[in-house]
């Protein structure tokens, strides 16, 4: 329907900031740290140096790459606590992680560790990359919007690097955008929306009144939405543009009562990438009926209420080192380092190619504290999981729930399966 | 969390709590349960199986352990950051061991004179000294350390950690780790069979027990559980003992609500037993005859008759009651 140039550009628009383009101003930190090496496997094309540390373990370096300046980490914006957002930097799920690893690593014979990189812009983490890429590093954790994420992702092969998307839940990374050295941990918007409609169907909520938001990217999750409800039978019964504002002048657009009114539902979908205009429609629609999406019931890859499965503990951690709650951003880097350290600890072998098989296979069998055993998806990178449906202070429900089928696995419920995905690229011979 | 209401509870108000009624000779024959939500330990006649008493201890009571002499039981009580001691005669609570972080799961030494605890939130293993009330020592353990063994001749002791899938093997003179055996996923559990040679461990997650050789500290063989009519997720094997004559253990397949029947020599799965829901606790009666099972899920306890390979009945048990043990009989 749209050219594919078009596509790339509102891929770029969604991201979630405006930085400055500034080259001059790069704020890399401590880049060049002599030991802070990657793999220890002294046949690693790059010729990474990993000069042992004292206790004569080799280092295993992992990456990150973010926004040194990022609006969604600003402590207005985090003090508000908006559901389905960052509370914080994922750093501190991929901390708890190296600290869970620990012992796995004296085993292997390495210390884990982590290089933070916080740039001001894409040419910037580009650089970043290439850096720690000559260091060694292979693995690399993206906290970056979905056009950068795209963009960095095109300028590299797997043949030597795997990102581990934490952030950006853009179906089309997933899709059109997919790549081989790309793979997600952070759940797709087609993942959250199908853990929604199937709680709607199981409430027999099938009439639903969409909120459509003025963000591209609102567009793109609506679009998603539109897909999940087809696919579980709900009915949209309408679609309605909203704007942020009070001007009384365009009241039927801000007034969510007004936006609510006239017709008949039974559930409200807010589609809204801020977060602001949900959270305020949330209770205050026109007719006595619950708000889902980005406020209200909201799916996401991790809650801090969660309490089965381990789930207390790993929260009591990430409170511990981050003294804030654990959200599903420091879950989805929490997972990343995981899968990394299982592929080390099952395979005894720190060798890039080794790892990379080992995580795209069937063998993984990576416990993510949500009580199913999860792998990455052989045909778009994307790591299935479970889905925590959560109110603000509990986790109403976990999809897939109970009753949504599927012969291989109940996870490809959630998310688009092979037959529906538009990627194209070869993740290996993982099969 | 820590330790805001550990308190030590006076000896008067002991005595006076005492003075209750029928004071039992040690070798009760009874059973008890431990229920994580009520905060209470069940007594229940090991015959009749009727409940006998409720013993309340500090908050959200979980793994129990007799002493060598059977006279007192230990019970780790995770909320209340203490291990309560139970005399078990009296029926009471009239010790408490404060100030140990999150207990979750502990081991009697030898002698009967240490206790080895698993401390989850601090990923510690910790070497308390009974006689002189101290913590002997500390050691940094893989994150959320469970099951802890010693074993008989006192020199070692096993821990797992369920975020390190591993098996640390500790020795206990030292008091430092000498082995990181690396096992299934989430390792819960342990059982030492065939005179020690090799050590059970319960992999929830990854739906198996693996055993290892204590000799060479290797995994040796891995069973792998498959009940029909389960999604793989659901097996989740946490409980296991072993029979008194050693010739099967049982493990307990949480979510999968079975309870596996594992010959100890040819390492084969022989049966399924259905029980409550999320089994985990598992203990042998004394005549051998039966198991008692612990059900989290469905507030109940399950008793299966070995030979039979079935559940009789089930009891209810509490609020999620976590384990069970059972005193010996008088005389025996």
């Amino acid at each position: 329907m749209t050219g594919e140039s078009a596509i790339r550009r509102s891929l770029r628009s969604t991201a979630w900031l405006c930085w400055v383009v500034c080259a001059a101003a790069l704020s890399l930190t401590a880049l060049a740290q002599a030991d802070a090496g990657g793999s220890p496997d002294s046949n690693a094309d790059t010729g990474a140096t990993t000069a042992p540390a004292d206790d004569g373990l080799k280092n295993f370096t992992f990456g990150y790459v973010g926004w040194d300046d990022d609006p969604r980490y600003s402590d207005a914006r985090v003090d508000q606590q908006f559901q389905g957002e960052p509370w914080g930097r994922p750093l501190a799920g991929a901390q708890v992680a190296l600290d869970e690893s620990k012992f796995p690593g004296i085993a292997a014979g390495v210390k884990f560790a982590l290089e933070e990189q916080l740039v001001a812009n894409t040419d910037a983490a580009l650089a970043a990359i290439r850096d720690m890429q000559s260091q060694g590093v292979h693995f690399v954790l993206l906290d970056l919007p979905a056009g950068t994420v795209a963009r960095v992702s095109s300028e590299f092969d797997s043949s030597d690097i795997t990102f581990f998307n934490v952030a950006a839940s853009d179906d089309r990374l997933r899709g059109a955008y997919c790549n081989a050295d790309l793979l997600h941990t952070i759940p797709s918007d087609a993942m959250r929306n199908d853990a929604l409609a199937q709680y709607l169907v199981s409430r027999q909520w099938s009439k639903v009144l969409v909120l459509r938001g003025p963000q591209s990217a609102d567009a793109e999750i609506t679009r998603s939405f539109e897909r999940s409800a087809k696919r579980f039978g709900l009915q949209i019964v309408a679609t309605r543009d909203y704007i942020l504002g009070n001007n009384p002048r365009e009241r039927e657009k801000n007034n969510p009562k007004l936006l609510t009114s006239g017709l008949d539902y039974d559930v409200v979908y807010i589609a809204d990438s801020e977060g602001e205009f949900s959270r305020a429609a949330n209770m205050a629609v026109q007719h006595p009926r619950p708000v889902v999406g980005d406020a209200g019931l909201v799916a996401e890859a991790w809650h801090w209420s969660w309490n089965k499965h381990g789930a207390r503990q790993l929260n009591n951690r990430v409170e511990r080192k981050a003294d804030r709650h654990m959200t599903g951003y420091d879950w989805a880097a929490w997972v990343a380092v995981k899968a990394i350290v299982a592929g080390v600890q099952r395979t005894e072998s720190t060798d890039y190619a080794t790892l990379r098989d080992y995580i795209l296979s069937d063998e993984i069998d990576l416990d993510g504290f949500k009580g199913f055993r999860m792998a990455f998806r052989d045909f778009n990178g994307q790591l299935g999981q479970p889905m925590l449906l959560t109110t603000g202070n509990w986790v109403a429900a976990v999809a897939p729930l109970e009753g949504f089928l599927d012969p291989q696995n109940y996870l490809n419920t959630l998310g688009k399966d092979a037959r529906e995905s538009a990627c194209k690229a070869s993740f290996g011979d993982a099969s | 969390m820590r330790s805001h209401k550990t308190r030590f509870l006076s000896s008067a108000a002991l005595l006076l709590l005492a003075a209750s009624p029928a004071v039992m000779a040690a070798g009760t024959g009874n059973l008890f349960v431990s229920s994580e939500e009520d905060d209470v330990v069940t007594v229940f006649d090991g015959k009749t199986l009727e409940q006998v008493g409720q013993i309340k201890t500090e908050e959200r009571p979980r793994w129990l352990a007799f002493s060598p002499d059977h006279k007192k039981i230990y019970v780790a009580a995770g909320d209340g950051d203490a291990i309560d001691v139970i005399d078990v005669a009296k029926m009471e609570v009239t010790d408490r061991i404060p100030d140990i972080d999150d207990p979750e799961i502990f081991a009697i030494g030898a002698q009967g004179k240490r206790l080895y605890i698993s401390n989850e939130d601090d990923a510690k293993f910790t070497v308390y000294d009974l006689a002189s009330k101290t913590v002997v020592s500390q050691i940094d353990v893989g994150q959320e350390p469970e099951g802890v063994l010693a074993t008989p001749d006192g020199k070692t002791a096993y821990v797992t950690s369920e975020v390190a899938n591993m098996v640390h093997r500790i020795n206990l003179e030292s008091n430092e780790i000498e082995a990181n055996i690396v096992v299934g996923n989430r390792p819960r559990r342990f059982a030492l069979a065939e005179d020690g040679k090799h050590l059970w461990v319960t992999n929830e997650l990854s739906g198996s027990v693996s055993i290892i050789d204590t000799d060479t500290n290797k995994v040796a063989d891995t069973i792998k559980f498959e009940p029909k009519g389960f999604r793989a997720e659901d097996v989740t094997p946490v409980g296991i003992t072993l029979a008194k004559d050693g010739k099967h253990a049982f493990v307990t397949l949480g979510r999968a609500n079975h309870v596996a029947f594992v010959n100890t020599e040819t390492h084969e799965v022989e049966d399924y037993v259905l029980v409550g829901a999320r089994a985990w606790g598992v203990a042998v009666s004394n005549d051998g005859s039966q198991l008692y099972i612990t059900n989290g899920l469905s507030d109940d306890m399950s008793i299966v008759d070995i030979a039979k390979k079935k559940q009789l009945r089930s009891i209810p048990a509490g609020r999620r009651p976590h384990s069970v043990v059972v005193d010996t009989e008088a005389g025996s």
